[in-house]
């Protein structure tokens, strides 16, 4: 990890979503590599332009389920066969049946805190500081009605100049440098 | 339908397709921003709120003294006895868990469905379900009589080494309860992130912006997280609509499970579901119709959420009545002396005027009226008809429970039930403690998610620009 100083990168914004959607595609198929886009609302297609198509939250949440669903059906079958077996009405002591259903209620309970924490997780989240928060512009409209796109310093195609003129040309509505 | 005429005269009507607009014209995203977030940040809370908050915990601190007076005296303040052992305490919570069903429904199966116009009522919808689950999850804990052994409920191991038994439905009632609530208080707050960091964006105080960002664990809004974070919704979504399915089925369980005549069918857990999901809209029905009102949102809470609420409620308003046909059917057809005289007793008894309140409320009125996009557009007559459903769906849980103890086989053994002031105090007392819930709710999150609504509004469309790139 580099030192946290300096320049993290340079964030142009957007009006609308289709300008920050071709500004992305056009800088991705210019090499750009270290970008990101930042929305008020989930923008699929931004997605598609960075080039980030897939992610672990479906296997993380599989995982979990399947975890929760093993550790509900040894827990009944170990607690009615084996840690305090009782006779009810002569039923056979592993009544897998009955076990099925509070089993399938685990199963949903471990893959649904796999899937929100494990989201969390891979995002980074919680996250106390990030430099973003640092551009002026930035908290009056990512989270409301403005399409952010960064060039992260960390790229190697990184001049700040240079990179400075490139976000010009997509004709953003500002282009703000932002420190760590 | 008479939708000509009603295509001309309302601006609320999309020309394109004589539908009611899911959000009125005229939106932009800072639009819908603003009016959400004005909600909470105002620093000026209205005074009918706070007349409001207070008849409701006027209803909370009821709750409070009679689970008091409970916890000194014993559940004998009930009116439960012999024959009748489940009394109020387990309508309510049926009726309760029932209402919340609607919330999953909205955030989760409709999601599925890609039903978009869910976007503007399932947050609110959600946070219903969670207090509604509070307030259900309450009644078995006070009805088990020594509540402070509640935990014995639970796999623990404790120094007894006495542990459950895994064939009841009564636990497996614990596990489906715990994971509803459990869930859904995940699925309602991870949909708040977003908007939390909205929130904390817009927030003016040193307080709120402090308590928004950390509620909003660093949201950012970057599209790498946004993808993560719509892969973990619609999972979620598609783990708790199975998830909703079976508490209602699970719940229906236990009385179905037991050999008691009135109980003991096969039809139990389809028609409790439909009847939870349909009490449940009749409840967020209430809800939404004063909010809309009260806050000004009839822009985000159309005619089209009122309607199409009402065709739900009129789906499974029949599944309803198909139980309730179903259960006369099989008395008779099942050729058992027990199940034809409850059944019989249902009806025509002592209590029979129960019976016919819930055919009533559940289906005479709604059924007959809902056809009529006329009144289900017309917003007093669907807040008076999501009362009257609730009404019916509370006795309907009343039917079952009651009218199927208080004559069981033996005649020497019948009995009768009259609840005593303490079991009203507790009722009522959950629907102030669910009301004041809200209330907070309204106040201090927003009760609209507004990243859904700004997908919806028509420049959150991508276009390919033909024009030359400038980039070139």
């Amino acid at each position: 990890m580099p030192a946290r100083e300096g320049t993290y990168g340079l964030i142009a914004e957007f009006d609308n979503p289709s300008d920050l959607v071709r500004a992305a595609k056009q800088a991705r198929q210019d090499g750009w590599r270290r970008m990101d886009c930042y929305t008020p609302f989930p923008v699929e297609e931004a997605a598609e332009a960075i080039g980030f198509h897939r992610n672990s939250v479906p296997l993380i949440t599989l995982i979990g389920g399947l975890m929760g669903c093993a550790a509900m059906f040894s827990l009944e079958t170990w607690i009615n066969v084996l840690a305090y077996p009782l006779n009810i009405a002569g039923r056979p002591l592993y009544s897998w049946p009955a076990f099925v259903v509070p089993a399938y209620e685990w199963t949903i309970l471990w893959a649904g805190l796999s899937a929100c924490f494990g989201m969390l997780a891979l995002n980074g989240l919680p996250a106390l500081y990030h430099p973003l928060f640092n551009a002026p512009n930035f908290r009056d409209g990512a989270s409301t009605d403005k399409f952010f796109l960064c060039l992260e310093a960390l790229d190697p195609k990184f001049d700040l100049t240079a990179a400075k003129a490139y976000l010009e040309s997509f004709q953003p509505l500002s282009v703000v440098e932002v420190e760590y | 339908m008479a939708t000509s005429d009603i295509k001309t005269s309302n601006p609320g009507v999309d020309p394109k397709t004589g539908e009611f607009r899911v959000i009125g014209p005229g939106q932009t995203f800072r639009s819908v921003t603003e009016k959400i977030t004005r909600i909470v940040l105002t620093p000026h809370t209205p005074l009918g709120w706070f007349a409001l908050f207070a008849i409701a915990g006027g209803g909370a601190t009821m709750l409070m003294v009679a689970v008091v007076w409970l916890f000194l005296k014993g559940v004998g303040i009930w009116a439960i006895s012999q024959p009748v052992a489940w009394g109020f305490a387990i309508i309510n919570f049926v009726w309760w868990i029932g209402i919340g069903h609607a919330g999953t429904l909205i955030s989760a199966i409709l999601l599925l469905f890609k039903q978009g116009w869910r976007n503007s009522i399932n947050r609110f919808a959600e946070a219903m379900t969670i207090f509604a689950v509070v307030c259900a999850g309450l009644f078995p804990l006070i009805h088990v009589g020594r509540p402070w052994l509640g935990y014995w409920l639970l796999p623990l191991p404790y120094t007894m080494t006495v542990w459950p038994q895994f064939r009841s439905p009564l636990l497996w009632d614990v596990f489906a309860v715990s994971t509803y609530a459990t869930i859904s208080v995940v699925f309602w707050y991870m949909g708040m992130i977003p908007d939390f960091g909205t929130m904390r964006d817009r927030a003016q105080t040193r307080l709120a912006q402090y308590v928004y960002g950390m509620l909003s664990v660093g949201w950012r809004g970057s599209t790498r997280h946004w993808m993560r974070y719509e892969t973990a919704s619609l999972l979620l979504a598609g783990l708790a609509t199975p998830l909703v399915l079976s508490v209602h089925t699970v719940i229906s369980f236990d009385f179905a499970v037991a050999v008691l005549p009135g109980w003991h069918t096969t039809i139990f857990p389809p028609y409790f579901v439909a009847g939870a999901i349909y009490s449940g809209f009749a409840m967020v029905l209430t809800l939404a119709i004063p909010l809309r009102k009260f806050y000004h949102l009839e822009a985000l809470v159309t005619e089209r959420h009122i309607d199409n609420m009402g065709k739900v409620m009129l789906a499974t308003g029949f599944i309803v009545a198909y139980g309730y046909g179903m259960e006369a059917f099989m008395a008779w057809y099942s050729a058992d002396h027990w199940e034809a005289f409850t059944f019989w007793n249902r009806a025509f008894g002592p209590m029979g005027w129960s019976y016919w309140v819930l055919i009533f409320c559940n289906l005479v009125f709604p059924l007959t009226t809902l056809w009529s996009r006329k009144l289900r557009t017309n917003i007093s007559f669907m807040f008076l008809i999501s009362i009257v459903v609730n009404t019916g769906m509370w006795f309907e849980r009343f039917v079952i429970v009651v009218t199927s103890l208080y004559r069981d086989f033996l005649p020497s053994s019948w009995g009768t039930y009259r609840a005593t002031k303490w079991d009203y105090m507790t009722y009522v007392g959950t629907l102030g403690l669910f009301t004041a819930l809200f209330m907070l709710f309204v106040r201090f999150l927003p009760m609209i998610p507004m990243n859904e609504i700004r997908l919806m509004l028509p420049s959150a469309k991508i276009t390919p620009k033909a024009t030359t790139k400038a980039g070139d």
